[in-house]
């Protein structure tokens, strides 16, 4: 019971601190596709892969009080912040939830800009696709985010290091 | 003549209730309705359990599939001659439109929760695969199969194609949401969907509404946000959905122990159970078959499979309260240890429900998200998103309200002995 919204704090607890609802997105999407056991179920929008269920499941974890969320104006824009709290932390340890360590993974998705995970995200979607097919289709859906192939060779880098 | 422009020597009309009629020219639309694989889709009901609820929700997935085919047949019709518009797209709208459902298994979301499984690889398998619609679709161009896939998974070149058919404001909750009202009976959900047709045009990468057509779409929007709570989101309606749901796991337990001798073996959900399902498995199993099992595993020997089919199948079903996971936690803990006690498995006989494993969403206004939001154009060109013109939705907008239920077997609570301290300790708990 609640098992999927365990997973979800045990991703928080480890990550610490998530910046910007995108990058929440990208990130547990990187993380399903890496083999962790994340139940939200993604289809593709308009700017890569997005997961309806994760967006209402995080608003579900902010109105318990196991998530805190802050919203900061940014450059002209909102992003928002996100925590786990001490209250979502009792009901994690409690829950009987056994998750993984996602921690090196995080770490690797720490280190990277958001608009990096987003070209990531939109590969790993399409990787039953070829190489050359996957990159075809990147630059078709996300024609307007002109990636190089410098850019390519770098996110091939990254999802080779995430998988090994 | 080439067969993508073949149109039948008369066209072919279907009554329908909420369009009044949907109108068939075009030979290949008419060949793709005809396949096994979308008459299947009058086995697999729109709402899944909703029918337990509200009786008249009996309408299946292949109603829908027509009623969004002919909303967009209209809007192309609109957009016929004006800017943005390739009137070369419109029979890949049309194919898109008609079989954007096309890969939805029975009792939908339930089954592919426990199975884990998306309806949305399936469509796309049905439309690649070695089918029916796969050969009509290849009749047309070799790659129109993969264009008809790409507009249904979203990752089509041209996004305002896309977002016809799935947008903020798209031909399939427009269907959805007149079709699921007037079969569930209720009073919302009503909307003046000809006015939003008219006021709708073509932009570079989507649809946008004209300035003057903003109250038809607040009301779109309000009847959205009450069907989620009124009907989608009916806790009668879920606790249908969490008794199919053990059914489900019940029999994968006891085929995955090889240890039970099943009356009636589960054949057709054999490869479900052990995640090796083929298209060809997935396309036998529809909504007729899972009931016929249900119907007939109420008589199976293991006592918890063939009272979970009964309560199914009889609609005895779960008692539910509302529940607070911040504040009850501990007290869940509790209650499983005293369903334990008392010799009712708790894995089987309780459940908590949220609003997020339901797969219906609310408007979003953007931000920093995902969702492209339905944009106003003014009458100088320039858009505005809609909750930044209209109060009305402002209002409801981006807020979602959510909720948790506890359900649980009350009756079988109930039988236990009046005096004993385990059932008194139940009740307490719940009633908080």
């Amino acid at each position: 019971m609640l098992e999927d919204h365990a997973r979800l704090m045990a991703f928080f607890e480890q990550a610490q601190e998530v910046v910007g609802r995108k990058r929440l997105q990208k990130m547990v999407y990187i993380l399903k596709k890496c083999g962790f056991d994340f139940s939200e179920r993604y289809s593709f929008h308009f700017y890569g892969p997005y997961s309806e269920e994760l967006s209402t499941r995080i608003e579900e974890l902010c109105n318990l009080g196991f998530l805190d969320e802050a919203k900061e104006k940014e450059k002209g824009y909102y992003q928002y912040r996100y925590h786990l709290t001490d209250r979502g932390a009792g009901f994690l340890s409690e829950s009987g939830v056994t998750t993984s360590n996602m921690g090196s993974v995080i770490q690797k998705m720490d280190e990277q800009s958001s608009k990096f995970l987003e070209l990531v995200s939109t590969m790993l979607y399409f990787d039953n696709f070829s190489k050359e097919e996957i990159e075809d289709k990147v630059r078709t859906v996300k024609s307007q985010q002109n990636y190089t192939e410098a850019d390519f060779e770098e996110a091939w880098r990254f999802i080779h290091d995430m998988k090994h | 003549m080439a067969y993508r422009d073949e149109k039948l020597h008369e066209e072919k009309v279907f009554k329908d209730p909420v369009h009044r009629y949907i109108h068939v020219r075009d030979r290949v639309i008419w060949d793709l309705i005809g396949t096994p694989e979308f008459q299947r889709l009058r086995r697999i009901k729109q709402l899944g359990t909703t029918y337990l609820t509200f009786h008249g929700a009996e309408h299946s997935r292949f109603n829908h599939s027509l009623g969004v085919y002919e909303i967009v047949r209209r809007i192309i019709e609109n957009f016929r001659d004006q800017p943005f518009w390739d009137d070369d797209e419109r029979l890949l709208c049309l194919c898109a439109a008609l079989l954007h459902d096309l890969g939805h298994g029975p009792f939908s979301h339930s089954f592919e929760k426990v199975f884990d499984l998306d309806h949305e690889d399936f469509t796309r398998a049905i439309i690649l695969g070695d089918t029916k619609v796969n050969e009509i679709l290849r009749r047309v161009d070799e790659n129109f199969p993969q264009d008809v896939a790409d507009v249904i998974h979203k990752t089509y070149s041209n996004k305002l194609v896309v977002s016809l058919i799935s947008s903020q404001i798209d031909a399939d909750r427009m269907d959805y949401l007149q079709r699921d009202a007037y079969f569930t009976g209720v009073s919302y959900g009503h909307f003046d969907m000809e006015r939003i047709l008219r006021v709708m045009r073509p932009m570079e990468d989507q649809m946008v509404i004209k300035e003057s057509g903003m109250h038809a779409v607040e009301d779109y929007i309000m009847s959205r946000y009450q069907m989620y709570w009124q009907v989608y989101f009916h806790p009668v309606t879920r606790s249908a959905e969490v008794i199919l749901s053990k059914i489900l796991h019940r029999a994968k337990e006891l085929y995955i122990a090889n240890e039970y001798e099943f009356k009636l073996k589960p054949t057709h959900f054999e490869s479900f159970f052990l995640k090796e399902v083929s298209l060809e498995d997935y396309l036998k199993l529809d909504e007729n078959v899972v009931i016929y099992y249900f119907h007939i595993w109420k008589e199976e020997e293991d006592a918890i499979l063939s009272d979970l089919c009964r309560r199914f199948v009889d609609r005895d079903l779960f008692k539910y309260v509302e529940f607070d996971p911040g504040n009850q936690y501990k007290e869940l803990i509790d209650l499983k240890e005293c369903f334990n006690e008392a010799g009712v498995d708790p894995t089987y006989y309780l459940e908590v429900d949220s609003s997020s494993d339901l797969p219906y969403d609310f408007y979003r206004p953007g931000e920093e998200e995902e969702r492209l939001p339905i944009h106003l154009q003014l009458p100088t060109g320039e858009l505005k998103e809609l909750s930044r013109q209209s109060d009305i939705v402002e209002s409801i907008s981006g807020k979602k309200r959510t909720d948790h239920k506890l359900y649980f077997a009350k009756d079988l609570i109930e039988q236990l002995p009046e005096e004993s301290d385990i059932k008194k300790r139940i009740y307490e708990i719940l009633k908080g």
